[in-house]
């Protein structure tokens, strides 16, 4: 929240588009909000309802901005989901031969760290391939990473027999589903501290300058001395990073891990980071967009829930109507903002 | 032969109430190579686009061939024999030869079906027109710009030409290949075509052209022929200034800047060794092809030599990188501004500041705003880069300006070796004085200066030494108070 | 000669090369490979991929990128399969085909309409619509597996001949549906070599303003390649249920992934402008002996995605250090 704070304040005093941009969102944002209070405002508003959403939505909208941060550079990253599940897989394969269930807890903590290390190694190092891939050998990120994706989900499905890891320490979900103050689930913090972190990456340091010069014209970023390999890579890992986090948060809300899960969420995570204001020809895009983004469509989806008789399943057309939508409202901005420089030229 | 094909009276265009033509009339012989030229904005593509058909205008009336039309239609204009090749020739770089000078007739025939064979009759007899020998078969992707740009002409031919208008047609060709398309170009002239050649390269102005028309702001400046024109009239028709320009002599010669050895690239360069001392403008020029380009690019670190020393500042210097030749204090503004040079939608801040940001951030590399906040001012100050806000996108700035804030990413980097490709391509004459002067005053500040260009008076004006390559060698070095331009053409040729 | 080095620059030949080697490897650990069965094996698997690539790789050439052909084939299968069943229709089954082709054309429309018409960037706009289709189809329709008409049940069972494999006492059907492939190639190899309208595909995606200037209409091309594609996703769609002898609402989902795959493969270049359906049929059929024929040589099928994923790196990196030496190629002719 504070990062949308910073960028408001940033609207106001010069206006960029992607400021525009989310300051769009966030009146999105409160519409949708003040729509579901007024239609089910006995349900939206109830505390087990906010628990619910917070719960649901780290799982993909940390892979979101890892998918986000790949599009800025110009590419994409295909492969979030199945780093993610080889993440989680990993780690899990691990904790069931080291600390089946029914090792003491003060057995299995120690374990659990080297577990995470696992999961975060993993998702490094197939952030890492991918990254090399489209760095080094040039190959088109879309491709890359459709192939690494394959690859990943593959290796997964081999080390596991396609069968879920299941039979976790107890422990492991503990932590995983705490909640801080009985209501902040560990996921959400999650959550806000990757949105805050790589936020002020992008708009603070060094590292994401360079992304959104590399994103806006790579070949000018060679002759003004940037690494591009060297960003693209960076890039690559970070996103390869954030999936394996987000494998560790399914694998705790699911209490297993399983080669195949979350088919559905590459292509939902492509959606976010766009409706976000992420351009996929890259150079612009903001955090603070695509959380916002994120916090729209679960709101959306949520509110669905709360009507009996609509299935589930309109929350696809939601998603596909809003990132319409979204690209007819840029269509016609786009426009509107033609004509307006030429009136001003006339003036 | 002094027969009118086409005569376009006041004529007069406006875009949502902006005036980019007011009332401007021009004159083409038949048989005549007449030369337009004027600034960027001064309106030629327009009324090139009104003579093609492309856009209607508010009033005025264009006369072709005896024929009067308040507005030429594409169709009319095509049927006349007007013909307009583009910048980019309008080609596919995908598709074969054939196809590339097929596909048009056959849709102008309105055909529905593809026959490969009458294909490549209509392009056996296009290529033939001017002799052009080349394999049907090939994609156009895997031939050079110049083949590229015949093929546009050879297609142009084939609808029966009478005018063939050719948009700044040699900017992306090497001189060798300026000479063969001059030459295509008088043999249409035989043929008895007109050809309307826009340009506003002076030589290349007075070597084709025998008439020209000069455009300012949307009106006439004047018309005439090309032998009674000189570089100063012609510079102050284009701009409606005044320019004297002297040759720049350093005042006192520094201490070494740059030293080459014996470097060599296969294929690019080879034995390459000079002596770039502070104070000093060099120029370097050679053929497209002639390894200057490449030369350059290896100083800043884009290829890597395959032996050779260079020296910066008289220590031995290991560039691996563009990023250790930049941390070495050597800048190059590249030659192409708008896709190498600059991260065009992005704000003018991030582009001055972008090959500095190892000392504007910290050490756990955060972004120090304050300091890229005064940097960005103090540059804008300096090189007076004409714009309100630093944050608004750098392709909101003129040519000019946006040359400076490529100047004011380099200079920020306390340079000791500036090397420029093709320092004002694209950029109007009177930016195109200012940054000579910049480049001067830099100079004179203790800035070692490398200029590469095709623009042989540029050089001549700018550099106070010359080197010409050839075949990858540096062949000769001038003074350029003691040569011509003609010379240098010739010595960059072989001819001499 | 100069053919000969023209030739080694596309990609059909590795490709094919690779097959080559593959079923050799395949025939000689198993002597399983070259057996009639297997063959109408792989050709019955290839059926709907191939279809599928057909379309994705006309928008590829003409520089766009589809993914909402699944999403297209299942909802038009659906609804055609609902109306049928609840109509009891039970006349030939070239009605449903042509109610497919239809709705897929209107589906496809709509992703015309949205590209060309508003310019709106393609692979977006066909997540955005393949997200809306599955919706309306699983949402409003409720769609779940639901039986297939007797017409198409019938079709299903419709089979050319049957190979025996008497080694293993196993026995293939060629379904009738490959001749459905076979003329959708024909079809489309006819439009896009020997009419104007399959030149300007392959301009489009060469150069799009250029092709403006030359006299294509680039809108309409657009609209045509949507409309068509959609119309081949649903008529692909009803070939699915009629193999299957049953209509199953999502189990074509996610394939778009590995038929762009197969389709970049084939040599048909992702900027555009450049591709063969010899090369995407080719692709086509090299992922699916990986996935098909591994388990002939004792590889267990849960390998497959592992294959299919070196492979994709694999082909997709020698295309692009292909790309790249051809920069070079022209760049050393430049300077020579």
């Amino acid at each position: 929240m504070a990062k949308s704070n910073l960028s408001l304040k940033n609207a106001a005093r010069q206006s960029a588009p992607g400021d525009r941009n989310v300051f769009r969102l966030f009146v999105m944002l409160v519409l949708v909000f003040v729509l579901m209070m007024a239609l089910r405002p006995s349900i939206f508003l109830r505390p087990a309802n906010f628990n619910s959403m917070m719960r649901q939505l780290p799982e993909y909208g940390i892979m979101a901005i890892g998918i986000s941060l790949a599009m800025m550079t110009g590419g994409i990253d295909l492969a979030v989901v199945g780093t993610a599940n080889l993440s989680a897989i990993a780690a899990a394969k691990f904790l069931i031969a080291v600390a089946p269930r029914g090792t003491p807890n003060e057995q299995v903590a120690p374990m659990l760290i080297v577990a995470v290390l696992i999961a975060l190694a993993t998702g490094l190092a197939c952030g890492a391939l991918s990254g090399t891939l489209v760095s080094k050998l040039g190959i088109p990120a879309i491709l890359a990473t459709l192939g690494t994706q394959q690859l990943f989900t593959g290796i997964a499905i081999v080390i596991t027999e396609g069968r879920p890891q299941s039979k976790l320490p107890l422990l492991f979900s503990q932590i995983g589903n705490f909640e801080f103050f009985d209501f902040f689930p560990l996921s959400f913090v999650l959550f806000c501290l990757v949105a805050l972190a790589v936020g002020i990456m992008l708009e603070r340091s060094k590292f994401g300058l360079e992304v959104y010069m590399l994103g806006t014209n790579s070949k000018a970023a060679r002759y003004a001395g940037l690494n591009n390999a060297g960003i693209l890579f960076r890039t690559y890992v970070v996103s390869g990073f954030l999936s394996s986090i987000s494998g560790l948060i399914m694998m705790a809300r699911a209490n297993s891990a399983k080669a195949d899960y979350g088919a559905a969420y590459t292509m939902q995570c492509v959606l976010v980071a766009i409706l976000g204001g992420v351009d996929p020809n890259g150079g612009f895009g903001k955090i603070g967009g695509v959380v916002l983004a994120v916090f729209i469509l679960q709101i959306l989806s949520t509110g669905l829930n709360m009507f009996e008789n609509v299935s589930n399943f309109y929350r696809d057309i939601i998603w596909g109507g809003a990132l319409i939508l979204v690209l007819l409202s840029n269509w016609y901005l786009a426009r509107r903002k033609e004509r307006m420089a030429l009136a001003r030229k006339t003036a | 032969m002094s027969e009118i094909f086409l005569r376009a009276s006041n004529i007069h265009k406006s875009f949502g109430g902006v005036e980019a033509l007011s009332g401007v009339d021009l004159e083409i012989r038949k048989g005549e190579i007449h030369c337009l030229a004027g600034e960027n904005g001064c309106g030629k593509s327009t009324l090139i686009k009104i003579i093609s058909g492309v856009y209607k205008p508010d009033s005025g009336s264009v006369e072709i061939d005896g024929r009067i039309f308040k507005h030429v239609g594409t169709t009319d204009a095509i049927a006349k024999g007007i013909q307009v090749i583009y910048q980019d020739f309008s080609i596919f770089p995908n598709l074969s030869v054939m196809e590339n000078l097929a596909l048009n007739m056959e849709l102008m025939a309105k055909r529905k079906l593809m026959n490969y064979r009458r294909a490549r009759a209509i392009a056996s007899e296009a290529i033939a027109k001017i002799g052009f020998d080349v394999d049907l078969d090939e994609r156009v992707e895997n031939l050079s710009i110049a083949e590229r740009q015949l093929i546009a002409i050879c297609r142009a031919l084939l609808h029966d030409a009478k005018l063939i208008i050719m948009d700044e047609p040699t900017t992306a060709l090497t001189k060798k290949e300026v000479k063969a398309l001059f030459a295509v170009i008088k043999k249409l002239q035989a043929d008895g075509l007109s050809i309307l050649f826009v340009s506003h390269k002076l030589d290349e102005v007075f070597e084709i052209s025998e008439r020209y028309t000069i455009f300012r702001n949307g009106r006439n400046v004047t018309s005439g022929n090309t032998a009674e024109l000189d570089d100063r009239k012609f510079a102050f028709y284009m701009t409606g200034r005044e320019f004297s320009e002297e040759s720049y002599r350093p005042t006192s010669l520094g201490d070494q800047a740059l030293a080459i050895s014996n470097l060599s690239l296969r294929g690019a360069y080879e034995d390459v060794s000079f002596v770039l001392r502070k104070g000093e403008i060099l120029g370097i020029t050679g053929l497209l092809g002639s390894g200057r380009s490449e030369l350059v690019q290896s100083i800043f670190g884009i290829y890597k030599p395959d032996s050779g020393t260079i020296e910066v500042g008289g220590v031995p210097a290991k560039i691996r990188n563009v990023k250790s030749a930049i941390k070495k204090g050597i800048g190059y503004v590249p030659a192409d501004r708008l896709t190498e040079g600059l991260f065009l939608p992005q704000t003018i801040k991030r582009n001055i500041v972008i090959s500095k940001l190892d000392k504007l951030s910290s050490a756990f590399g955060f972004l120090r705003e304050k300091k890229i906040g005064d940097e960005v001012r103090a540059w804008i100050s300096d090189l007076s880069i004409a714009t309100k806000n630093p944050s608004l996108p750098v392709q909101t700035l003129s040519g000019g300006n946006q040359q400076k804030v490529v100047l004011a990413r380099w200079l920020a980097n306390d340079l000791s070796v500036l090397i420029l490709n093709g320092p004002t391509v694209g950029v109007d004459i009177g930016s195109k004085y200012d940054i000579h002067g910049l480049l001067r005053t830099l100079a004179s500040k203790g800035i070692g200066v490398i200029i590469i260009s095709d623009d042989l008076p540029e050089i001549l004006a700018c550099a106070s030494r010359i080197l010409v390559m050839r075949g990858g060698r540096i062949v000769r070095e001038l003074l350029p108070e003691a040569t011509t331009a003609e010379q240098l053409g010739e010595i960059s040729t072989g001819v001499a | 000669m100069i053919s000969l080095k023209r030739s080694l620059r596309r990609s059909e030949p590795y490709v094919a090369g690779a097959i080559l080697l593959l079923s050799i490897l395949i025939q000689v650990r198993s002597g399983q490979f070259f057996t009639g069965n297997n063959l109408v094996d792989l050709a019955r698997s290839m059926v709907v991929p191939a279809l599928f690539s057909i379309g994705a790789m006309m928008v590829i050439v003409s520089g766009g990128i589809d993914v909402s052909f699944p999403a297209i084939a299942s909802l038009a299968m659906y609804i055609t399969d609902r109306v049928l069943l609840s109509s009891n229709y039970s006349g030939p089954v070239i009605l449903a085909y042509a109610m497919a082709a239809g709705l897929g054309l209107v589906m496809g429309a709509i992703n015309g309409i949205l590209i060309a018409g508003f310019r709106l960037p393609t692979m977006v706009v066909t997540l955005g619509t393949s997200s809306l289709f599955i919706g309306f189809m699983q949402g409003v329709l409720a769609a779940s597996e639901t039986p297939v008409p007797p017409s198409m049940l019938a079709h299903g069972k419709e089979k050319l001949f049957s190979a025996y494999n008497a080694q293993l006492g196993l026995s293939s059907d060629m379904p009738a549906q490959i001749l459905i492939l076979l003329g959708a190639l024909v079809l489309v190899f006819l439009i896009l070599r020997y009419t104007m309208l399959g030149r300007g595909i392959y301009a489009i995606g060469g150069d799009e303003t250029s092709a403006q200037r030359t006299g294509f209409n680039v809108a309409k091309i657009k609209m045509f390649i949507y409309c068509f594609t959609g119309a081949l996703a649903g008529v692909t769609g009803v070939v699915r249920a009629s193999m299957m002898m049953n209509a199953h609402p999502t189990n074509l989902l996610g394939m778009e992934m590995t038929v762009i795959a197969a389709v970049v493969l084939g040599g048909t270049r992702v900027s555009g402008g450049v591709g063969t359906l010899t090369g995407t049929t080719l692709g086509v059929a090299l992922l699916t002996i990986l996935s098909n024929s591994l388990i002939l040589i004792g590889i267990p099928t849960f390998w497959s995605r592992v294959f299919t994923g070196a492979v994709i790196v694999v082909g997709t990196g020698v295309t692009a250090w292909q790309a790249i030496s051809r920069q070079r190629r022209v760049a050393a002719r430049r300077t020579a």
